[in-house]
């Protein structure tokens, strides 16, 4: 990890168990989730979650651009995760960077498994989510948008994709890191969990972990992703709920 | 019959004798196809390793040349891990810029040897914030038939152990002199195919992979990296199955790489 010529680092974890922003190994970081912000979208959410802020929209089911890229048997997923300039410390050239890309890939193939594409042949989901302000996490941050955003959308899935990091700080397992943990922990392993099938799309890992942490940390990271779902849950209850005496369903629109 | 009806028929084909244990060349499910390092390959390379696993056939060469630290590591060296699927390795690839498969290789790769810290990049600081050795590890992927990732890192593995640091070609020694490996990273790839999680997968078994999994280990015991990619998902359980297997074949493949 980033520790060759790092200048100084901070104390990841203190006497008393709790981090460096005071949380608990196993506590996640503040997230709040807005369902449907954006008006031209068909879908849309925006997601804060510790420092992170990350908007997602999604457009379609609709017609394929480019053109070759059509399957007649089921419609494509095409995912852009963005940072923008201003979301990290130092400016970050605009565009899609080599790492932006890679990222794209594996949230497309994490939703490709639990979008029932078959239903749309000849058709794109365009997702795009954009970071906006960024502090570790962001591609978790993203899917999570993203998978609200579809829904929002209301396209038909095996389930929504929650998604969290664990890692290890200071020689412990911990969810959620933040940057600094990031940058100065041991490794770092983002996951996006399908909550109903207990199983992962989205694995990524990098540092150092034996057998048992690892376990560990799959044990840690999907208990958090249920956690997150259990928000995502709510974030769409609170966007769809009809209050109490509201006028007929068509005036909601 | 077009190449998508044949394709079809052949992925049912595959994960239906996968479901009896089988595979289409008759290896079982965590068996492997013959692996070959051959390091030094190409001469004008200050490190080369020519990997054939099966038919997948990748080149990876090494060159070292001088350059300045970057500014927020004065004390360290570079190390460039970048992958090319060239139009030759098979039908499906186009010449132009890199596609998402490309990056991802070349990115699961880099992520190994560096997690790893394959190399200790402050000895390859020659003068802090001045003069240091970036070490450009370039893969050639020559044919494409399936596991592209684990041959294209052990390509990068074997170029690396056999490099030479060129210190008298570029004055700043008296002699050349071997390229210090500290840790030998190994990286497995696995794919599903119904029930069944297969090792070293074919092209066609990749074609027909329900979600492929790449897990790299180091030889003291650790998981430096991982990877799931293809559309497709993994119980947590499956994940830790397939890292034991990971550390199986990594034992094996570190000695082939190392020549023991």
């Amino acid at each position: 990890m980033g520790s060759v010529g790092a200048k100084e680092i901070p104390e990841l974890l203190n006497a008393e168990g709790r981090r460096i922003d005071g949380r608990r190994l196993d506590e996640l970081r503040p997230i709040s989730m807005k369902v449907g912000p954006l008006t031209r979208a068909d879908g849309s959410a925006f997601v804060e979650w510790g420092e992170n802020k990350v908007m997602a929209a999604v457009y379609g089911p609709r017609e394929v651009h480019p053109r070759h890229l059509m399957q007649t048997s089921k419609a494509i997923i095409q995912c852009r995760y963005n940072m923008a300039a201003f979301s990290v410390d130092e400016r970050k050239r605009p565009g899609q960077d080599r790492r932006s890309q890679e990222i794209s890939k594996v949230i497309t193939e994490a939703f490709e498994s639990v979008v029932f594409t078959e239903e749309f042949p000849k058709t794109s989901i365009d997702i795009y989510i954009e970071v906006l302000q960024a502090n570790a996490g962001t591609r978790c941050a993203g899917l999570v948008a993203a998978s609200l955003a579809l829904a929002d959308a209301g396209i038909p899935m095996a389930d929504l994709v929650a998604s969290v990091a664990v890692g290890k700080v200071a020689g412990r397992i911990a969810l959620d890191l933040k940057k600094e943990e990031d940058n100065f922990g041991e490794a770092d392993m983002p996951l996006a969990l399908v909550p109903q099938s207990g199983r992962l799309v989205l694995i990524q890992m990098e540092g150092h972990m034996n057998r048992d942490e690892i376990r560990e940390a799959l044990d840690l990271g999907t208990k958090g992703c249920r956690e997150i779902y259990e928000r995502m849950r709510q974030a769409l209850r609170t966007r769809y709920e009809v209050p109490a005496g509201a006028p007929a369903p068509e005036a909601m629109a | 019959m077009s190449e998508a009806v044949s394709a079809e028929i052949q992925t049912t084909h595959i994960i239906d004798l996968a479901r009896t244990g089988h595979r289409l060349d008759g290896r079982g499910v965590d068996e492997w196809r013959p692996v070959t390092v051959e390091p030094g390959f190409v001469k004008s390379a200050d490190g080369s390793a020519m990997v054939h696993i099966g038919n997948t056939a990748v080149l990876c060469g090494v060159k070292l040349e001088i350059a300045k630290p970057y500014p927020d590591t004065p004390n360290a060296g570079v190390l460039t891990t970048n992958a090319e699927l060239i139009a030759l390795s098979s039908p499906t690839f186009e010449p132009g810029p890199p596609q998402p498969e490309a990056i991802e290789l070349s990115r699961v790769v880099d992520r190994s040897i560096r997690a790893a810290e394959t190399i200790d990049l402050t000895k390859l600081c020659i003068t802090p914030s001045e003069k240091c050795w970036t070490c450009y590890v370039d893969i050639h992927c020559l044919d494409h038939s399936g596991n592209l990732i684990d041959a294209a890192q052990l390509a990068a593995l074997g170029a690396l152990t056999h490099s030479t640091v060129p210190a008298k070609r570029f004055g700043v020694g008296d002699r050349d002199y071997p390229l210090e490996v500290s840790h030998f990273p190994i990286e497995c790839t696995f794919v599903r195919l119904g029930d069944k999680i297969v090792a070293d997968p074919t092209f066609e078994e990749e074609t027909a992979g329900q979600g492929r999994l790449t897990v790299a280990t180091d030889e003291a015991g650790n998981v430096v990296a991982m990877q799931k990619g293809k559309i497709g998902a993994f119980s947590p359980d499956e994940v830790i199955e397939t890292i034991e297997r990971s550390f199986r074949h990594g034992d094996r493949l570190r000695n082939l790489v190392r020549g023991n």
